[in-house]
């Protein structure tokens, strides 16, 4: 799935940035009812993890009152050039990666 | 009042000579954008936190994917979108010549699939026909809306705003009794518009997807509980193009976040 990631392309050693996360996902509730009356399954995204050259800086667990195409927004300290890596994880063995680099002078 | 608003209208005609009385003046035009309040603005404004550009860029790899039997993709026959396309979204709905009356950006799209690639058209408002449309009227960001300016046209410009001055539903309301007579006011919590159609397909967020102009259009409809036109009809299509080439002039915003 398309995801929209914005990572400064270069920070200072130490310094604090912010990394936004965009994500499509319909996030459907399970709460909700066709015009015939069936419940809609939930379809969700779960869990939201964040590694900075592997180790996770971040992490989040998503429920159902989290509006479609999920966007997270959180900060970590550029410590090291390298890779940062998303992955979304969710109901019916949902799963979908994507990654920036940065470069930390 | 009577005799001043008369006079109004007498010196707008006078001065604006395609303009008829009642209808907003170019320079007084004003995108829905306008009327969002910052948060929102800043979500439209910043293109990793817009969700519309999650369906731009999901058009862009439907735009390189060869399908139908013709076994050809958007792109084998229009290149890059980002020239061929520029401009495009701002001009449509536009007149075809085989059908003889004017089809919509979506219309236009499920044409060139059944004709060119022979290929099964999108129904309105899927997944797929909102994401080609996003990445075609994408390609038309900032541009001016001509839509209309076709002298073949003129009947159904004509038709669209005679629908949108049109009385209709259990309200007894037609379009411009908000959007021409009373924007800047509210409607319950929320702002009323000019309902300027500079952004579509655009994500709303009630919606939490993206929408065309039609389906804006219809949830109107059914909020003046009148019977709404089925997508596609001739009469949503010529109150669509009444309202882009009201909008004359106003820069395109495909796609537009709006509450």
């Amino acid at each position: 799935m398309a995801a929209l990631i914005n990572v400064p392309s270069k920070a200072k050693r130490g310094e604090i940035i912010e990394i936004r996360t965009l994500t499509s996902h319909i996030m459907e509730t399970g709460f909700r009812h066709t015009a015939d009356g069936k419940l809609v399954p939930r379809d969700i995204i779960t869990t939201f993890i964040c590694r900075y050259n592997g180790a996770e800086v971040f992490r989040a667990d998503l429920f159902p009152a989290v509006a479609a195409n999920p966007y997270l927004s959180f900060f970590t300290v550029a410590k090291e050039s390298g890779k940062l890596e998303f992955e979304w994880i969710g109901d019916n063995g949902y799963s979908s990666t994507a990654s920036a680099s940065i470069t930390v002078e | 009042m009577i005799a001043w608003r008369a006079i109004a209208a007498a010196i707008l005609l006078a001065t604006g000579p395609a303009l008829l009385a009642g209808e907003i003046p170019s320079d007084a035009r004003r995108s829905g954008y306008a009327f969002m309040g910052p948060d929102t603005r800043a979500m439209q404004d910043d293109d990793t936190a817009n969700p519309g550009m999650l369906f731009v860029l999901h058009g862009e790899q439907l735009w390189k994917k060869k399908i139908g039997s013709a076994d050809r993709a958007c792109a084998d026959c229009h290149g890059d979108a980002r020239g061929s396309m520029k401009g495009v979204a701002a001009r449509y709905p536009a007149f075809d010549k085989a059908l003889a009356r004017p089809v919509t950006l979506d219309q236009r799209i499920n044409l060139c699939r059944t004709n060119h690639q022979q290929a099964t058209p999108l129904p309105y408002e899927s997944r797929d026909l909102l994401a080609l449309s996003a990445f075609v009227g994408h390609q038309s960001r900032s541009v001016p809306i001509t839509a209309g300016d076709d002298p073949q046209l003129g009947p159904f410009v004509e038709q669209g705003r005679e629908l949108f001055m049109e009385r209709e539903g259990q309200l007894n309301l037609a379009c411009t009794n908000c959007h021409d007579d009373n924007f800047d006011k509210r409607l319950a919590g929320a702002p009323i518009t000019q309902g300027q159609p500079t952004g579509y397909p655009l994500y709303r967020l009630e919606w939490q997807t993206l929408g065309s102009l039609e389906r804006r259009l219809r949830s109107c409809m059914s909020g003046v509980r009148a019977q709404a036109y089925d997508y596609g009809s001739p009469e949503l299509v010529a109150l669509e193009l009444y309202l882009m080439s009201r909008a004359r002039g106003l820069p395109m915003e495909t796609p537009a976040v709006r509450p």
